[in-house]
């Protein structure tokens, strides 16, 4: 019988090594997965490279990850914001690496990772300083930059319901990079507010299919 | 001279925008157009976090954390509005199927070439989010500026000095001394703010311009 479904976080996030890239959800504070952050902090790895739309907001979920001091690198579109105190102080001191990214471009070398493109060539960023160094080409009379996809060892992900499947369904503007994170990770693991039984959710309106997804978490009490 | 007030700007931006048009509106001074948009025009908003057909803020105490626009704030769904993946959210971009996407800007230049992403600032920790994709993205590329700095420099220039975020792609600026298309490195004047003449803005701009 297949079963996705973990017991809780701790089974939920084992096995993630020191030096993992790890690729988490959200836009700022929607889709943010803060309990298996938790359960990452708590399991101990270390040495990781984050990626992320973001780069944590106050202090908790990812900043709480990069105050913990685990985080070496973050691959991200938008790092700087009224409330991201924790990276600042840590890019101004030279304790973390940034490679920043133009959203869409992240979004794309996320899918194309999953879809198992080599590479791309994007208009995004064509002429700027995010694009120095990269290879460029004129494709019927427009400039493209040449972007290579972000594969990640394991993905964490926040998702509304769940089949033991591993099939997923997002909560409104929480949705943003789960799917494509899903696909680019080798382990995604998904907490969600509901387990579902099979069945249960709709054929038609399944969002990531189960294939996407390793592990499936529910957590307690979560009443969004 | 009387300059249009910022929602004066937005007014005239939001008039330019045709019934059923697909649209972004970027951080800061364009979120204001929202305010002028007849819904019965049937304008829908893109989200780049992956919302279609957004809409206003919702009522206090009926904020939704996963219901968010791109600058991070509590929004609401119309009726017939969908939510996407961020992959789609920016093949809408890419793709070209926006109409229009309005930006703020630091500089324009003549030719279109748009900065608004970094200062370049030694000390400033860059973010870029997806102003470079709307940039290249949207049919056309409105921006909604001051058309000069706090010291009195223009922002309409030769040649970006900031950080680009795209090379030709601004269509209309939108200021609160005149809108100007962007043609082909020709400076039309559309609209000038009452009691300023042609002249007077080609020396606040420092460019050759003409009327349209």
């Amino acid at each position: 019988m297949v079963d996705k479904i973990y017991p809780g976080l701790d089974a939920a996030v084992a096995g993630i090594s020191d030096g993992a890239t790890i690729m988490i959800g959200g836009f700022g504070n929607a889709g943010m997965p803060r309990e298996l952050i938790d359960a990452v902090i708590a399991q101990g790895a270390t040495d990781l490279t984050i990626v992320n739309n973001n780069a944590g907001n106050g202090d908790t979920g990812l900043a709480a990850l990069l105050a913990a001091g685990r985080v070496k690198k973050i691959i991200c579109s938008f790092p700087r914001q009224t409330d991201s105190h924790v990276f600042d102080g840590l890019y101004r001191s030279g304790k973390i690496e940034l490679e920043l990214t133009p959203q869409g471009n992240l979004a794309e070398r996320i899918r194309a990772a999953g879809a198992g493109i080599g590479a791309f060539f994007t208009p995004t960023g064509y002429g700027t300083q995010l694009a120095e160094g990269k290879e460029t080409r004129v494709i019927n009379g427009r400039h493209y930059v040449l972007e290579y996809p972000i594969h990640a060892d394991y993905a964490l992900i926040k998702a509304e319901k769940a089949d033991r499947w591993g099939n997923l369904v997002y909560r409104k503007a929480a949705r943003n990079f789960g799917p494509i994170m899903a696909m680019a990770a080798t382990c995604s693991i998904v907490q969600v507010s509901k387990v579902v039984d099979l069945g249960e959710l709709d054929a038609e309106a399944i969002v990531t299919p189960g294939i996407f997804v390793q592990r499936v978490v529910q957590i307690a009490g979560e009443c969004s | 001279m009387k300059r249009f007030s910022k929602d004066e700007i937005a007014q005239k931006v939001a008039s330019d925008i045709a019934p059923g048009a697909y649209v972004n509106l970027g951080i800061g001074l364009p979120t204001l157009v929202a305010n002028h948009l007849d819904p019965s025009k049937e304008v829908l908003l893109h989200s780049e976090n992956g919302i279609l057909g957004m809409g206003p803020a919702p009522r206090p105490g009926e904020e939704d954390d996963d219901l968010i626009n791109a600058g991070k704030q509590p929004v609401t769904l119309l009726t017939g509005g969908a939510y996407f993946h961020h992959a789609d959210s920016f093949a809408m971009m890419r793709g070209g199927h926006l109409d229009i996407c309005v930006l703020g800007a630091f500089q324009v230049s003549r030719h279109g070439d748009l900065a608004n992403w970094h200062t370049g600032a030694p000390d400033a920790i860059p973010a870029v989010g997806g102003a470079m994709d709307l940039a290249i993205g949207a049919k056309r590329v409105f921006v909604m500026m001051e058309l000069q700095t706090k010291t009195g420099e223009s922002k309409l220039v030769e040649r970006c000095t900031y950080p680009l975020t795209g090379v030709g792609c601004v269509s209309r600026v939108y200021t609160d001394l005149a809108v100007i298309d962007v043609d082909a490195g020709a400076l039309r004047v559309r609209e000038m703010a009452e009691g300023i003449s042609l002249p007077e803005l080609e020396r606040i701009v420092g460019l050759s311009l003409t009327a349209a």
